[in-house]
């Protein structure tokens, strides 16, 4: 499982990370560009995803209806997203493809049409995704606990605000890319069959003229932490918790990532036995490690129906402040197997490895190998996690439900 | 890469596609049962019997079955379709003896009355979740509307009802009927020892009883069904139409499969230039689907309530639109070219080589090289598409609306 990860540094600050796979016959990208949702002005919340809209409606030589067409000749598999740090875009492809898609892409972040035309479409493409998500009411509830456990504005969620996004205009959009998208801050990661001298030179030709700007100050506000309930005629009650936890990055961090796996990774975990297999309380539960570069925290989920809403919330807490308790070493043992494996598949997935280097470069400024990572799951021990844990018990949770029935939170 | 079968006496088919490089060994069993094979009385028993048989055997208990799948490392799951039933196992090389002889017990579950009804809430919360989640029951809906009294009519899930009145002796008879080694395949792809495979298998699962088993097959008729479906709690409206398609062992299918993308996929498509990009809708798409005896054109629509008869006019005048004029020579070259990349970047996993292989074998007792499948797309004439717009006119499809609206248009 021998690794090595090629870095490149640009003198605009632009960063290219690749990991060759030869064994693979596919290369993935992935461009992250520092223009999240938590850079949307207060009054103009939504403003990055319609950038996004917009920035995908022709670049370079070509129109709209050029790029896309240009990209599925290619056999581009290809998204674009706005997370609160940073609007992605990722491609997968048959490695033969890379160079001309990354051309595309070169195109896409520096010379973007933005036409006046379709401003109207993006618009109503981006209320499109807002109305989408009042029926998704698992993520209603989880955003809802994400805004109020992270604040303003790493607790946003990108879709925005109807009143803003109907005020959105060209200007704004212009201005936001003029402000945000630049090269210092951005992160091209590309894994899979590559060459990486020709890479580097291509990346260099083609971003190289891309002018550095100033990192905008961002004010962060925490979040409130208290306690929701959202009326809803559903036929089930969404259940969403969090609590304080270590930042990935942190020197702990593998320690609380292990113990919430005890908690929630594979069919035989905590949550999983006591919530679902024991009691038949849900057919959904789950907790993970979840992180901002800031801080972070552990988010849990279940959706079950009313009656059983309220036993499902104190299992779930029960379980939780037993975690404190601490681990025992049969469940470790699972849970390294699981992780070392999840590592050694990953190896099949240009774009999962990818998306995995890049996430690394942002939180780390560094690119963890995968043996490294096998070595830090390997060095756990149930005292280095037993000791985390009572060091850091579970403990300040915040709850945010969405059902028929507010439920009682026994802290 | 290559290819290895083996059948044991009592007719459990072993195949494999064996690719010493890969880093991971992908299992299953495919089971030939799904909805369209239960009746009133056994409604959701596939689905509900694919939850049971992580529930113990007479060597292990649920809670072992859960731990030895951990303990190996292993990414595993379950599903059901109207057709099949699917037990999987992802493990690294030298795990495959143990994840095989899991994978075999589990086969032969307890089915013991208490798990049964613990299992039961945890289904009867699946249905629960569904209902509350987009597209709000309209798939199964339109299923059933489309199907009307043909077997694939029937929902996976079942109802809180049917469920509910589920008994373990039912799903006893079920099993008995359903299991049998020859309605069964294993399957592997990936770094597999296939010699080593079968003599498993063979030790496993040789004593299994084999015995007849059957499946009605019939064609689908037209149908042009238009109902609307009220539903409150939805904020939007959703819309699903079905044309009959080519079945799974129509060699047209390849051509359906480019039209499908030509006219509804997700990006580049009439359906997404018309209604995505300019965002009047969600959602726009289409998709071909293959069943045995039959198959269909599925379509879906989302969007606002008040736009929807706008949008599903505009989605009907496409589907004419494509029925006079068929598609251009652009479009195909494009769909190939999505199609042919989307299969080689897929074919990476070998659990996504494992589901292909797996379903190939038991839809049409046939092995395709990921080569072979890339030929079959390239090999698709204008005429090819023309020839199934003509046999499966668009259309001609039967129409399930869910979501606010208490009355919609019919387009004309």
């Amino acid at each position: 499982m021998t690794q090595s990860i090629q870095i490149h540094t640009y003198d605009n600050g632009l960063v290219l990370l690749a990991q060759p796979m030869d064994w693979l016959e596919s290369a993935a990208f992935s461009v992250l560009v520092p223009a999240g949702c938590s850079r949307d002005p207060a009054a103009r919340l939504g403003l990055g995803n319609m950038t996004c809209e917009m920035i995908q409606r022709g670049c370079g030589p070509r129109d709209s209806r050029q790029f896309v067409n240009d990209l599925e000749n290619l056999g581009v598999d290809h998204s674009a997203s706005v997370a609160v740090t940073h609007t992605s875009f990722g491609g997968a492809m048959p490695a033969d493809k890379l160079p001309p898609a990354v051309e595309i892409y070169a195109d896409l972040v520096q010379r973007p049409h933005f036409p006046a035309d379709q401003l109207e479409d993006a618009r109503l493409g981006c209320l499109q995704e807002l109305y989408s998500l009042e029926d998704d009411l698992a993520q209603r509830a989880m955003l809802e606990l994400r805004r109020r456990q992270y604040g303003d504005p790493l607790g946003r969620h990108s879709a925005g605000e109807l009143a803003a996004l109907e005020q959105i205009s060209l200007g704004d959009v212009q201005q936001h890319f003029a402000t945000h998208f630049r090269p210092n801050g951005t992160i091209l990661s590309v894994a899979g069959k590559l060459d990486f001298p020709r890479l580097r030179d291509q990346v260099g030709e083609l971003f190289g003229g891309w002018p550095a700007r100033t990192e905008p100050e961002l004010i962060d506000l925490p979040g409130d932490r208290v306690h929701h309930h959202i009326d809803h005629e559903s036929s089930q009650t969404h259940i969403a918790i969090s609590f304080p936890s270590v930042r990935y990055g942190d020197r702990d961090y593998y320690q609380a990532r292990g113990a919430i796996g005890v908690l929630s990774d594979g069919m035989s975990s905590r949550l999983f036995t006591e919530v679902r297999e024991n009691r038949g309380l849900c057919y959904a539960v789950y907790a993970q490690c979840h992180s901002v570069k800031q801080r972070g925290c552990v988010v849990c989920y279940a959706g079950t129906t009313t009656e059983r809403a309220q036993e499902t919330l104190d299992v779930i807490l029960q379980e939780l402040r037993q975690l404190a308790q601490g681990i025992q070493s049969d469940e470790l043992q699972r849970l390294q197997a699981r992780l070392k494996s999840a590592l050694i598949m990953q190896q099949e997935s240009s774009a999962a490895r990818a998306s995995s280097i890049a996430a690394d470069w942002y939180f780390l400024g560094r690119v963890q190998t995968m043996e490294e990572v096998r070595a830090i799951v390997e060095a756990l021990t149930c005292d280095s996690i037993n000791t985390y844990l009572a060091a850091n018990p579970p403990q300040d949770f915040l709850v945010v439900t969405l059902g028929q029935q507010a439920l009682e939170i026994s802290l | 890469m290559r290819f290895r079968e083996h059948c044991l006496d009592n007719g459990l088919e072993i195949i494999a596609e064996c690719n010493p490089a890969a880093y991971s060994a992908a299992f299953a069993f495919f089971v030939k049962t799904g909805s369209r094979d239960e009746d009133d009385a056994t409604s959701g028993v596939s689905h509900f019997l694919e939850h049971m048989t992580f529930k113990g055997t007479p060597s292990r208990s649920a809670a072992d079955v859960n731990r030895q799948l951990d303990e190996l490392g292993a990414y595993s799951n379950a599903f059901t379709s109207e057709e099949q039933t699917v037990y999987y196992v992802a493990v690294l090389p030298e795990f495959q003896d143990p994840a095989i002889d899991l994978l075999c017990d589990i086969m032969r579950p307890s089915l013991r009355a208490d798990d049964f009804e613990m299992e039961k809430q945890v289904i009867l919360e699946e249905i629960a979740k569904y209902e509350d989640q987009p597209p709000f029951g309209a798939h199964e809906k339109s299923m059933a509307v489309h199907f009307g009294a043909h077997p694939l009519a029937r929902s996976v899930l079942g109802t809180q009802d049917t469920v509910s009145a589920l008994t373990p002796e039912r799903m006893r008879a079920y099993f008995d009927l359903r299991y049998a080694p020859n309605n069964m395949t294993l399957v592997a792809a990936g770094n597999v020892d296939f010699d080593q495979l079968v003599r498993l298998a063979s030790e496993k699962c040789g004593h299994w009883q084999s015995r007849p088993v059957d499946r009605l097959t019939p064609r689908a008729a037209a149908n042009r069904d238009f109902q609307v479906f009220p539903h409150d709690v939805a904020s939007q409206q959703y819309v699903i139409q079905i044309a009959n398609g080519p079945a799974a062992d129509e060699d047209s299918r390849y051509a359906s499969r480019v039209l499908s993308t030509v006219v509804g996929d997700d990006s580049g498509s009439r359906l997404f230039w018309k209604l995505i990009d300019t965002g009047r809708a969600e959602c726009a798409v289409m998709y071909s689907y293959e069943y045995q005896g039959t198959g269909i054109f599925l379509s879906m629509l989302c969007g606002v309530p008040d736009d929807t008869p706008d949008n599903l006019q505009e989605m009907f005048d496409t589907f004419r639109e494509v029925e006079i004029e068929g598609i251009t020579a652009e479009e195909l070259a494009q769909a190939q070219n999505k199609i042919c990349a989307h299969i080689v970047l897929q074919s990476e996993r070998p659990t996504n080589r494992l589901f292909s292989v797996g379903d190939n074998w038991v839809q049409r007792r046939a092995y395709q090289t990921v080569r072979e499948v890339i030929a079959a797309y390239q090999a698709v004439s204008l005429r090819d598409v023309q020839e199934v717009l003509r046999q499966y006119p668009l259309t001609t499809h039967s129409t399930v609306a869910v979501g606010p609206l208490r009355t919609l248009a019919r387009p004309a």
